[in-house]
């Protein structure tokens, strides 16, 4: 059977970014990031609306390109990251149709898209892939189902699904724990757990503090920059908090020296 | 005279015109079927009406200067759409205002051309289509671009579904969302200049999104979704045509009614959707 991800390796650098800065049209959205994730690492990725964190998403998954700085996923560059599948996006339930005519297994199967042929016609392999991952994540019973039969929490678990079959190493979420029931939200906590045995590395994006405490390792602060960063009990300071929360953000429109200032 | 049912359906054949007329409208049908498909769940209803009306100077262009009418429609088609573009992406304007401008604006260019251009353009033809007076190079270029149209739409099937489903995940395994995108608007061109022979530039949207709408309330599968749209299509098509033909109505209205028609069936008695099967459901 093929490996569930590509380089299972340890301490393996999964994520580096360095320096990365984003602008659209001249509007600065992220600027001097810098984050560093090994293989087996589950990381909160926490900030305001319009921190910058959707942003960074955006640039793991090479839709934006970085006005400076550089960002490598398995040492490689994120374009060719992107042609072998390295990085899986798990969107928020709000961000999809869920009236769309697709049945769960069509679902999971897009995730095998990646690696087939232009007609997307599915092989053996492909069909293993997915029946694994509905296992996985138990929905086997609900495969023939379209989407819009299911629940918040079961919908959330088909995109995980889609993920596992698309063998990345690298799991960006979107607010996953949102509209989630508790079953699901314990289905992910194990999971998480086996995705990190895996080697796999997963982003969570969220401003939801308490799920960060229960399921991350590590935690990034952002506020269109990397404000901290570090393992979660030590991060999660009323202090810094505040400053991604409610402090005033440095202005990044003055350009790089003030920003440079501000993280002395 | 009465007539038998078979006569009904016999009768007509006999002519060269209404086999030719039938012909066209189901493959039309079909073709716009297929596409409707994706304009309903991509959204795209008003781009689609958009398209079809700004492809009315390129038809009248064509006419005058002796060039296939499709070629001309073509180029105003993914003109106006390449316009919308341009204009919503350097003002502040918001889309659907830019949309109504622009394909308005084409029309009216359109209409002034017709009335400028000495020729023997019918503006009736244009405006409502007429399947039954459709002469043999334009059944030529209906065959053409209806299997361009099918075969590109059978080629890219998942990925534009996938397109119109998630076009994040799409372009984060690497699939050229940016290309599948006018992919899709060239097809919903080429669509619109076929269809607006059976019936008319006015009335093609409809073409492009009541099947898809209709077949959008009857299944939860993408599969079947457009299998039921070229069906419902080409069958309202076949079945406006022979209305047109014995209640001596106008053609295009004639289809577009018996598709309205259909629409109407599976909004009230869709096995799932259906609103008789919900109201039963909330009692």
């Amino acid at each position: 059977m093929n490996p569930l991800i590509e380089n299972q390796k340890k301490d393996f650098m999964r994520i580096e970014a360095e320096d990365v800065c984003v602008d659209y049209n001249g509007t600065v959205a992220l600027y001097d990031a810098t984050l560093n994730l090994k293989s087996g690492s589950i990381c909160g990725l926490v900030g305001m609306n319009g921190a910058g964190k959707s942003t960074f998403f955006k640039a793991l998954m090479g839709f934006v390109r970085p006005s400076r700085g550089k960002i490598r996923i398995n040492g490689l560059t994120v374009s060719k990251a992107q042609s072998e599948q390295a990085v899986a996006y798990v969107p928020q339930n709000e961000g999809i149709d869920c009236s769309f005519p697709v049945s769960v297994w069509d679902v999971v199967m897009m995730g095998r898209y990646g690696s087939m042929n232009l007609l997307r016609i599915p092989r053996e392999s492909d069909r293993r892939a997915v029946w694994h991952a509905l296992e996985r994540v138990d929905l086997i019973d609900f495969r023939t189902r379209p989407v819009s039969d299911l629940s918040g929490g079961q919908r959330k678990r088909a995109f995980l699904a889609r993920a596992i079959a698309q063998r990345s190493s690298v799991l960006l979420l979107d607010e996953p724990f949102s509209g989630v029931d508790v079953p699901t939200e314990k289905l992910m906590a194990e999971l998480f757990l086996q995705f990190r045995q895996e080697g796999r590395t997963i982003l969570i994006s969220t401003h939801d503090l308490n799920h960060v405490r229960n399921f991350c390792d590590l935690v990034v602060l952002i506020n269109k920059t990397v404000l901290a960063y570090g393992k979660t009990s030590e991060i999660f300071t009323s202090e810094n908090l505040s400053m991604t929360f409610g402090g005033i953000p440095p202005n990044p429109l003055s350009g790089p020296t003030s920003s440079e200032e501000f993280m002395e | 005279m009465a007539l038998s049912p078979i006569d009904l359906i016999v009768d007509p054949l006999s002519y060269e015109f209404m086999r030719r007329a039938l012909m066209v409208s189901a493959l039309v049908g079909g073709v716009c079927g297929l596409l409707s498909c994706y304009m309903t769940l991509k959204g795209w209803a008003l781009m689609g009406d958009a398209v079809s009306h700004a492809v009315m100077p390129g038809v009248v262009v064509a006419y005058a200067l002796g060039l296939p009418f499709s070629l001309g429609a073509f180029v105003f088609g993914v003109g106006s759409v390449a316009l919308i573009g341009f204009v919503k992406q350097k003002s502040r304007i918001k889309e659907d205002t830019v949309i109504g401008l622009v394909f308005t604006g084409f029309f009216a260019l359109g209409l002034v051309l017709v009335s400028k251009i000495k020729s023997n353009i019918d503006l009736m033809h244009i405006l409502f289509g007429s399947p039954l007076g459709i002469s043999q190079s334009d059944v030529t270029q209906t065959l053409i671009i209806s299997f361009i149209v099918v075969m590109v739409l059978i080629v890219f099937r998942r990925d534009l579904m996938l397109y119109c489903f998630d076009a994040t995940h799409a372009r984060s395994i690497g699939i050229n969302t940016g290309m599948l995108h006018y992919l899709l608007l060239t097809l919903l061109s080429l669509s619109a200049v076929v269809g607006l022979q059976t019936v008319g530039i006015i009335l093609v949207v409809a073409m492009l999104i009541t099947p898809g709408a209709t077949a959008y309330l009857l299944t939860d599968r993408f599969d079947r979704m457009t299998l039921l749209a070229v069906l419902s299509s080409a069958i309202s098509s076949i079945l406006g045509v022979y209305i047109s033909y014995w209640s001596d109505i106008e053609t295009g209205g004639s289809i577009v009614l018996v598709q309205t028609f259909i629409f109407l069936l599976a909004f009230l008695f869709a096995p799932r959707y259906g609103i008789i099967k919900n109201t039963q459901f909330s009692k």
